[in-house]
């Protein structure tokens, strides 16, 4: 049998990809997942603060992942869990593998690709020093603490603020750890503002910004971490460490796209996110492959992750009635003065709906600006902003009737200071 | 006059509160924010998230939630609480795992499923 649609991944993206899909008229719709349940990351976010946009209420993790679940009831999609798969075919075959099924080789006449992304481990930037137990991503030790129920460990420093680090500061806390540091390299906090509130200051957690690990030291366990200050070219400055007693240290360092089969598939990708380059309908440069989540680019919030695999999901089904979009006038979205990425890159301005969104995240913090968006010639539309920070995804909206004025073929996405 | 940054939703808007003018507030989007930022000064609440343990079930734990905010004081002494706690599975999201917590009149209540092993 050739399915219409399969979704690879699980999570809040494959989930709504997999049921935006089916309502949109795609009758066989495959679900493969990699885990033993649905929900992915959510399962393990028992915080709460998700779904205040999608749901319009304030849910834990496993609460939103729960919603999804239950709205598979009844709709015929297929799920397959405890499935690997191994390759994707430019024909849109998937070749995946399980202990009930074995070895599967699947067609499908669209393919959504919603494999989420990973954490960055030590490894990735190389902290010197010793090679003792007890160091951690924040995700890790959030499954031992959450899923497991083990405790990780009594006296916590956090490198890194990234959400995930800010959530588990709290947690380790409440859970009767003494949290002694938050350690960011960078000027400004990776994370939510409101985690800041609520995870560091709530518990007197000090969040040292310029400063990172520049040693690590225990035999056995880990028993102690030297943070310094940084320069402006984030290099650590003699004369400025602390050393910290602790048993434990949190790596909160970033998260990458999880692009394996992708990257095999022969997907062009954009470096600038580590996920593939996609349209205005989520579409990859394979026609009939499309992607959603956090696998095109990292977001902050699971409302936005829900949303965009929405669209995802209803193109995917649409391509099966519709076949292959005609290409018609492309125009390419650039980074401009303070913008580190766009997502999509790509609009087909014919087969543009009403309106296209168009996320991305700048490189500074910024107080009362205005985004431009700009053929080169004219500024198209301008959106004012009181706050940008790094750590916050920005979304501004394209009018169809905006982007059809456009000369050329690239739209330049910028940070402009307000006058005045 | 205070500033705060609202954590109602992930927007995050950086509130400036007037203690002397009745508690006004400015910079919210929102009508929560404005609710948030005198509370915020006067009587601050979380939701508080954590697990408890599970017997007889397919995963050893589930997660938990207040039911609503609670005093931002009780918030470690209201986890300590769970720690006395073990559920039997089938656990269902909503179930009650402790009432009235500290007096503060929010329960303790599952927020994830687990069914019998």
């Amino acid at each position: 049998m050739k399915y219409d649609v399969i979704v690879i991944g699980g999570g809040p993206a494959g989930l709504a990809a997999a049921e935006e899909a089916r309502k949109s008229g795609a009758e066989h719709v495959l679900i493969l997942e990699r885990d033993k349940v649905l929900g992915g990351i959510l399962n393990q976010c028992i915080h709460n603060g998700f779904g205040l946009h999608y749901f319009k209420e304030e849910l834990t993790g496993p609460e939103y992942a729960g919603r999804f679940i239950e709205m598979l009831e009844g709709t015929g999609i297929e799920v397959k869990l405890d499935t690997m798969v191994l390759h994707i075919e430019n024909d849109r075959t998937v070749h995946a593998v399980n202990p009930t099924d074995g070895y599967m080789v699947l067609e499908a006449t669209s393919i959504v690709l919603a494999m989420g992304c990973r954490e960055r481990t030590r490894g990735a930037i190389a902290i010197p020093g010793e090679r003792p137990s007890g160091i951690f991503t924040a995700g890790a030790a959030q499954r031992y603490v959450n899923i497991e129920g083990y405790m990780v460990g009594k006296r916590v420093v956090i490198l890194g603020s990234g959400d995930i680090g800010l959530i588990m500061a709290r947690r380790m806390t409440l859970e009767g750890a003494k949290v002694l540091a938050c350690v960011e390299l960078m000027p400004y906090s990776g994370g939510l503002n409101r985690n800041i509130v609520q995870c560091l200051h709530d518990f007197n957690i000090p969040l040292y910004l310029s400063h990172t690990v520049v040693d690590i030291k225990g035999k056995e366990r880990l028993e102690q971490v030297t943070v310094a200050k940084v320069d402006e070219n984030r290099r650590p400055i003699p004369g400025t460490e602390m050393v910290f007693d602790c048993d434990t240290l949190l790596l909160s360092v970033g998260l990458i796209p999880e692009n394996e089969l992708t990257r095999e598939a022969g997907i062009t990708m954009d470096p600038r996110t580590n996920g593939a380059v996609v349209f205005e309908n989520m579409e990859t440069f394979l026609p009939g492959v499309f992607a959603c989540g956090n696998v095109v680019h990292v977001h902050d919030l699971v409302d936005y992750v829900t949303m965009e695999s929405q669209r995802a999901g209803k193109a995917a089904a649409e391509y099966g009635k519709a076949g292959e979009t005609p290409a018609g006038r492309i125009l390419e979205l650039q980074n401009g003065n303070g913008v580190s990425y766009t997502v999509p890159q790509r609009i087909r301005v014919e087969h543009m709906a009403r309106t296209a969104e168009i996320f991305f995240r700048v490189r500074n913090i910024y107080r009362n600006v205005e985004i431009q968006i700009t053929d080169g010639k004219t500024v198209l539309a301008h959106f004012a902003r009181e706050h940008m920070a790094p750590g916050e995804m920005e979304k501004v909206v394209l009018p169809k009737v905006l982007a059809e004025k456009a000369c050329g073929d690239a739209l330049t996405v910028q940070i402009v200071e307000k006058e005045g | 006059m205070t500033e705060l940054i609202c954590i109602v939703c992930p927007k995050g808007c950086h509130l400036k509160v007037d203690e002397e003018n009745g508690y006004a507030v400015t910079g919210n989007s929102c009508e929560k924010g404005a609710a948030y930022g005198k509370k915020e000064l006067t009587n601050p609440t979380r939701v508080v998230t954590s697990t408890v343990r599970v017997e007889g079930g397919e995963k050893r734990r589930v997660s938990v939630k207040t039911s609503s905010d609670i005093p931002k004081s009780k918030m470690l002494e209201a986890v300590s609480l769970l720690n006395a706690v073990t559920l039997t599975a089938p656990v269902h999201i909503g179930d009650l795992v402790l009432k009235n917590i500290l007096d503060t009149g929010a329960d303790f209540v599952a927020t994830g499923t687990v069914e019998k092993e």
